[in-house]
């Protein structure tokens, strides 16, 4: 009789029993190889693994632990990097065709940094083509399935990564986060994400979509997990001259802090039509908890939020239009046959985006035409100005943080919304005023629905203010129940693709204990 | 209908897309939509507000100028490497002389 396969621990578990010597970065790669293999031929969390590079790193990883050099607290834990990060030798898509072949020469500064932390980088997950979307459903690849319940999408654009996650592939990742791209499918897929301040992270070599908006973020099962990517990432980056020099604080520190205290402000704005009636209760309990853990909860009001949806729509495409504009089949990626030039770049951009991409390239190049400017994009930036003004002025009054719903639903069936990008852009409701006023906002799992499904509770803080987030939401994962999702437990093992797509979700978990001997299970 | 199917077309051209007929009429529908939704921000009173152009912090930024220093960039094989056409100079593209 074989044991009950046990649940892989969270990151900061994993870390610490590294640091003990309990699990070798080899046995810890292989089990998660083995979920993997068993696995994502139903969730397509990844679009390629990379078991060479891993194994090797993995190995180097085990032998500095026994030389008594570890690189520290990542040193030996498997990764995955959403397919928008440069990954020198290793093929880069952004989950487009017109990418499809590119392998990049150099690495993204945030995955060297990892590199240089010892982490075990596993693969490249799935993404909405170029982050655009909201349920990676517009990966031309092939949309990735919510590991909770497969007839679902796992939200996105950073669907890959957090079905990863969630599914225990990878005990964290690294996705991007323009409106909503890390913390819409960490709430859906019950993990913890993180949207940093803009200019923490470096975004050199990550592929730009709106640089104004753009930035690199974890996501792991737990709090501190998060905080532990986040410490190797953060920090000025010569080569994004955007990068902010301010110190990188010690994140441990704040989540050993308890959340007393704190004033957390609820917006009125985040409560209205459109939002889930379970979600809704679910948000406000995981709110009243914070209270109980002794903090103080005001109801505030941030007037122009409701404008956040329609601004970022024309701010974020027409920087869109401006960046992708490189994709024109001369220097990377796809080349359409053409007998001239501009027939070269209609042709290779025409066959090369997808429908999205193409819709938003469109409508931003239409905001900054001539005759539109004005109306569109200059009139965009002037309320992204009273988005933000409205959070300054809520901090100012002694707000510490604003709490409220990641996103308006939980997890919706693949395919729902998929033809109305409006639908689609209001997922993102909740999410896109911390990007307009470049705030930092993390999602963490407060709760579940009647179905089962995860909620996340969304925490937006003061510029560089990631400490008091990750204070007030470890105390948020410390009051909530911890569930897993059906593939978990089913380990390595190949399950039943029906059972697991059918939305029913196990009990409570088996708790996020570590495995009683000293490897994880092994592949059979 | 806040934009028409010769507008579409002339967007399109000017982003260097090539479009098929289908691509033209979903576009001139989902555009038609998304322009519409975003028309209510005409409503909102932006009176005096100056626009925010740079989500950081200004004042660092200026402080931040690093020295325009030429510095080494990667090897040319090696950006070439990952071009569709190129002569081991230079990338090839389609005559624009003749």
């Amino acid at each position: 009789m074989s044991a009950p396969p046990a649940t892989p621990p969270l990151l900061g578990e994993l870390s610490d029993a590294l640091g003990r010597g309990e699990l070798s970065a080899g046995a810890v790669l292989e089990d998660c190889l083995a979920r993997i293999a068993a696995h994502d031929g139903q969730v397509h969390a990844f679009l390629r693994l990379t078991e060479r590079e891993a194994r090797a790193a993995a190995q180097a990883s085990d032998e500095r632990r026994a030389r008594g050099k570890p690189l520290g607290p990542l040193d030996g834990v498997p990764l995955a990097l959403k397919d928008n990060f440069c990954t020198e030798g290793v093929e880069t898509t952004c989950a487009s065709r017109i990418l499809q072949g590119y392998v990049p020469p150099y690495d993204a500064t945030a995955v060297a940094r990892l590199k240089a932390a010892g982490a075990v980088l596993v693969g490249k997950a799935n993404l909405d083509e170029f982050a655009m979307g909201s349920s990676t459903e517009n990966s031309a690849f092939g949309p990735t399935q919510n590991p909770w319940d497969l007839a679902r999408t796992p939200g996105g654009s950073s669907g890959g990564p957090a079905a990863a996650v969630a599914a225990r592939f990878v005990p964290g990742a690294l996705g991007t986060d323009t409106g909503g791209s890390i913390r819409q499918p960490a709430a859906l897929t019950g993990c913890v994400g993180l949207k940093p301040t803009w200019g923490r992270v470096s975004r050199y070599g990550v592929v730009a979509f709106a640089s104004s908006l753009d930035q690199v973020g974890p996501f792991a099962g737990d709090v501190r997990g998060t905080a532990l990517l986040l410490q190797a990432i953060a920090g000025r980056d010569e080569r994004d001259q955007t990068s902010s020099l301010r110190e990188v604080p010690d994140y441990s520190a704040a989540l050993e802090r308890p959340a007393r205290g704190f004033t957390v402000g609820v917006p009125r704005e985040f409560f209205g039509e459109g939002l889930n009636a379970e979600v809704a209760a679910s948000v406000r309990a995981a709110i009243a908890r914070l209270e109980q853990a002794g903090c103080a909860v005001r109801e505030i009001s941030l007037p122009a939020s409701p404008h956040a949806i329609a601004t970022y729509y024309l701010v974020a495409t027409a920087e869109a239009s401006s960046n992708l504009a490189r994709y024109d089949g001369v220097r990377y990626g796809r080349r359409a046959e053409a007998s001239s030039l501009l027939e070269l770049y209609e042709r290779s951009r025409g066959e090369g985006f997808g429908h999205e991409v193409k819709l938003r390239i469109m409508l931003g190049t239409y905001a900054l035409s001539a005759g539109y400017y004005d109306a569109y994009y200059l009139r965009a930036q002037q309320v992204r100005a009273l988005i933000r003004n409205d959070f300054l002025q809520v901090f100012e009054s002694g707000i510490d943080a604003v709490a409220g719903p990641t996103s308006p639903t939980t997890a919706f069936r693949l395919g729902e919304k998929v033809d109305d990008p409006l639908a689609m852009f209001l997922n993102d409701v909740y999410t896109v005023p911390a990007n307009l006023a470049g705030l930092p906002a993390i999602s963490v799992p407060c709760g579940f629905d009647g179905g089962g499904l995860p909620i996340g509770l969304q925490l937006i803080g003061r510029p560089f203010d990631e400490p008091t987030l990750f204070s007030l939401a470890r105390a948020v994962e410390r009051t909530s129940e911890r569930r897993e999702p059906p593939i978990v437990s089913m380990g390595a093992s190949r399950g039943n693709s029906q059972g697991a797509g059918l939305g029913a979700t196990s009990g409570p978990s088996m708790g996020a204990t570590l495995p009683r001997s000293a490897a994880p299970a092994e592949p059979r | 209908m806040p934009i028409d199917l010769e507008q579409v077309r002339q967007v399109a051209r000017l982003a260097r897309l090539r479009l098929t007929a289908e691509e033209e009429q979903v576009a001139l529908a989902q555009l038609g939509r998304v322009l519409a939704y975003v028309e209510r921000l005409q409503a909102v009173d932006v009176s005096g507000v100056e626009p925010l152009v740079f989500a950081g912090d200004p004042a660092e930024a200026e402080a931040n100028l690093r020295e325009d220093l030429p510095r080494p960039c990667l090897p040319r094989e090696r950006v070439l490497e990952a071009a569709p056409q190129h002569d081991g100079q230079a990338f090839v593209v389609p005559r624009i002389l003749e």
